[in-house]
């Protein structure tokens, strides 16, 4: 039977995924001027963060709107629910590339201590979580989302490759790297902190597909 | 004419004719009643009520009549009423639902139909002849409350089928029995309308001829049944006798039939003062029919 | 103790040739409210009226399979169906008070089980008017004739007669599709309390009011139970396909 709901929740749909397009963007822009140290590209990044919080506040809105209107029950109720979590995760992942952004703007001016390797890797990693995450969503599809949360033990040993190298080859021989160094900590950290919540994301869609709760109990996958 | 103007013609007409066919009726019966009074009204005296009939139309009475209709009132109402609702509660609450059940409520149906006079016939055939009860004012009654019975029994069975069955759920959930639910919710509720039933049955009973005279009611007779309270001089002082039910009988519509078939002009005034009293006799007990109906409209309504 | 009060083993009712249950195997803890939800026709109202063997009333129905009340069979030989459907109380879906006083509707499962004592009757029609709420409303009115209440009045004072004989089981059979939504909210609350002395068990149409109400849920479609389950779990995470339809309004 078609459903006066069902309109509703596609446009809920549609609007997510737009802000995790948007938030998609954000994270690549980002890591692009890093790359480049391209100043007026970070700043950017740090403009479209604005965007990114109306339309979270505009789907949570929406949400709550469905939830007292439509009082949706089962799959629905889960769906609204989840949509509602997931903008908030969103929302953070956002904030973190401008906060890559900002470390961006402390390094202009200053070329980087070494070729960027590891970095890009973790951020392609960081983008592939996302992107998959955002997948399972469009698809309902659980069995990838459990493979995104699993993804994100290679997030942090890498991350923990980048700060001890970081640490060892440079802090600790040559203080006067410490202001390169430390943004580029940094941004291992955020880049780390992205997989973390794209793993919640992930989360929430199995509980959403499979009615799961899967969270603080990712042995169990 | 456009389409309106053409459909308010057709209405007016239609109005119209309805008020004709209303007003015809009325009419005739107005006509009827005021020709009655002006030929009777003269007669209407005590005398009348307390006289016999006589050879003579300016001393005959209906005292004869209007006490052996009273009678055989007294008795159809005694044996009709018990076993025409006994009959309707079980017909409606307790016989099981089948082909048997409906093929006896269906002849009940037809029974309200039959034409009084077949009812006159069973009356002579089985309580005249066959139980020897003679032109007994028995006979008759026991004639009239056949023919009352299938109406009451009816009405019952209606009365109780208005009853919403949510009150018997609601009695049921309760714990009541079956007897409990129909004597304290069923019988309650319903008997207005029963009632109604019954003094509608009950007037037109009073009004019938055809039945009594086939059984054999006299159309001259000059004493009463026996008066069954008997005074006596000794404590107790009251007695009661049943000797009067075995006593020939008259009632009102038969006491007229016989006045009109008469060629003195005087019991044509006879006549008209003995319908008038009929008239009125009907008229009242309708009123209480009506009277009943409308408390119980007001009482219950669900 | 939480325990089974009542139990239905393999339920099947036919009503003439036709199948309305087909074997319902449910099982009801004392002390809870089981919300009997799924579409008309479903067979619940037919399932809840065996469990008072008030459908015993309506000729051509029949009965197979097991109801067992405390331990014994609601249809053996020795139990007396009075007697059980004082024990079972139930509430309609149409308010159904008699066409008497306030005071006689309540009166009347004292009447009829032969308790004659005023003082007991008044203590009784006191107290099961005020589980109701409905003392405040009525007190200097207990004469009046019942019919004269509100709706929503009229329900509540059908608990209340139905409260009145002390039943173990509460049956409601769709309590409150005719009343306005200020009476649904105060016998929504009245069933909450309930709960504490009574096992209540109801049919309902609105699925938001099986939520709010009740501890477990039963779903039936066509004359079979679906599913069974603790109602958060119903209606937030349904296991079968066929009760997520129906709940979210996806059926047919």
């Amino acid at each position: 039977m078609e459903r006066h709901l069902d309109e509703n929740l596609t446009e809920l749909k549609t609007n997510l995924l737009n802000m995790g397009a948007m938030v998609q963007k954000c994270i690549s822009d980002s890591i692009e001027s890093l790359k480049t140290l391209d100043t007026s590209k970070a700043k950017e990044v740090i403009e479209c963060d604005e965007k990114i919080d109306k339309c979270e506040l505009k789907i949570d809105e929406q949400c709550l709107d469905l939830l007292v209107l439509k009082q949706p029950v089962a799959v629905d109720f889960r769906f609204v629910t989840m949509v509602m979590k997931i903008t908030n995760d969103l929302e953070r992942i956002a904030d973190l590339a401008v906060d890559i952004s900002e470390r961006v703007l402390e390094l202009s001016g200053k070329p980087h201590l070494k070729p960027l390797i590891d970095i890009p890797k973790l951020t392609v990693i960081a983008q592939k979580m996302l992107e998959d995450a955002l997948t399972s969503f469009i698809n309902q599809d659980a069995e990838l989302a459990k493979e995104v949360i699993l993804r994100d033990t290679e997030a942090n040993h890498l991350r923990d490759l980048i700060q001890e190298e970081l640490i060892k080859d440079f802090i600790v021989k040559d203080s006067n790297s410490v202001t390169r160094a430390i943004p580029l900590l940094l941004i291992a950290r955020h880049l780390e902190r992205i997989c973390d919540h794209t793993t919640n994301i992930a989360e929430y869609i199995i509980y959403m597909v499979e009615a799961k709760i899967v969270k603080h109990r990712s042995s169990e996958l | 004419m456009n389409r309106k103007a053409l459909n308010n013609f057709w209405d007016k007409l239609f109005k119209l004719l309805g008020i004709t066919s209303i007003s015809f009726g009325l009419l005739v019966l107005l006509a009827l009643i005021i020709d009655v009074i002006i030929d009777g009204y003269p007669r209407i005296t005590l005398n009348f009520f307390k006289s016999f009939p006589s050879r003579k139309p300016e001393m005959a009475g209906i005292l004869s009549a209007w006490v052996g209709t009273i009678w055989i009132m007294v008795i159809t109402a005694l044996i009709s009423i018990p076993i025409g609702i006994g009959a309707g509660i079980y017909l409606e609450e307790y016989a099981p639902k089948n082909k048997f059940t409906n093929f006896i409520e269906i002849n009940i149906a037809n029974l309200a139909g039959v034409p009084s006079v077949i009812y006159g016939l069973l009356g002579l055939g089985f309580f005249v002849r066959y139980m020897n009860l003679d032109r007994s004012v028995l006979a008759g009654g026991l004639t009239l409350a056949l023919l009352v019975l299938p109406v009451i029994i009816l009405s019952t069975r209606e009365a109780l089928r208005a009853i919403p069955s949510s009150i018997r759920e609601a009695s049921y959930a309760l714990g009541a029995t079956k007897w409990q639910t129909i004597r304290n919710q069923l019988l309650p509720a319903a008997i207005g309308n029963i009632l109604t039933g019954i003094i509608l049955a009950m007037s037109r009973a009073m009004g019938e001829t055809a039945p009594l005279i086939t059984v054999g009611a006299l159309t001259y007779i000059a004493f009463l049944p026996q008066n069954p309270v008997i005074i006596k001089d000794s404590f107790p002082f009251m007695g009661i006798s049943f000797q009067g039910l075995f006593d020939p009988f008259t009632v009102l519509p038969i006491q007229i039939y016989n006045w009109v078939s008469r060629p003195q002009k005087g019991f044509i005034t006879d006549a008209a003062a003995g319908i008038m009293v009929l008239l009125i006799l009907t008229l009242i007990m309708n009123s209480i029919a009506i009277f009943l109906r409308y408390q119980n409209q007001k009482r219950v309504r669900w | 103790m939480a325990k089974n009060i009542l139990e239905t083993q393999d339920l099947k009712a036919y009503f003439g040739n036709k199948q309305i249950l087909k074997g319902i195997n449910l099982a009801f803890l004392s002390n809870t409210v089981t919300a009997i939800i799924g579409p008309s026709g479903c067979g619940k109202s037919t399932f809840i009226r065996s469990i008072n063997r008030i459908n015993d009333l309506i000729p051509n129905f029949r009965i197979e399979g097991n109801i067992i009340f405390n331990d014994q069979d609601i249809h053996d030989k020795n139990v007396d169906e009075v007697d059980l459907r004082r024990k079972v109380g139930m509430v309609f879906q149409r308010p159904n008070p008699f066409p008497k006083s306030i005071y006689d509707n309540i009166a009347y499962g004292f009447n009829i089980y032969g308790i004659k004592d005023k003082y007991t009757i008044d203590a009784a029609v006191e107290n099961s008017l005020k589980k109701v709420a409905l003392w405040e409303e009525v007190k200097n009115n207990l004469s009046q004739n019942a019919l004269t209440l509100s709706g929503g009045q009229q329900q509540r004072l059908c608990f209340a007669r139905a409260l009145a004989i002390e039943p173990e089981v509460l049956l409601l059979d769709e309590p409150c599709s005719a009343i306005d939504p200020i009476s649904t909210a105060k016998i929504e609350e009245l069933i909450h309390q309930l709960k504490k002395n009574y096992t209540i068990i109801i049919v309902t149409h609105n699925m938001q009011q099986a939520a709010r109400v009740s501890d477990y849920t039963a779903f039936f479609l066509l004359g079979e139970l679906i599913e069974f389950g603790k109602t958060d779990g119903i209606f937030t995470a349904p296991k079968d396909k066929r009760t997520e339809a129906y709940i979210t309004g996806r059926f047919g």
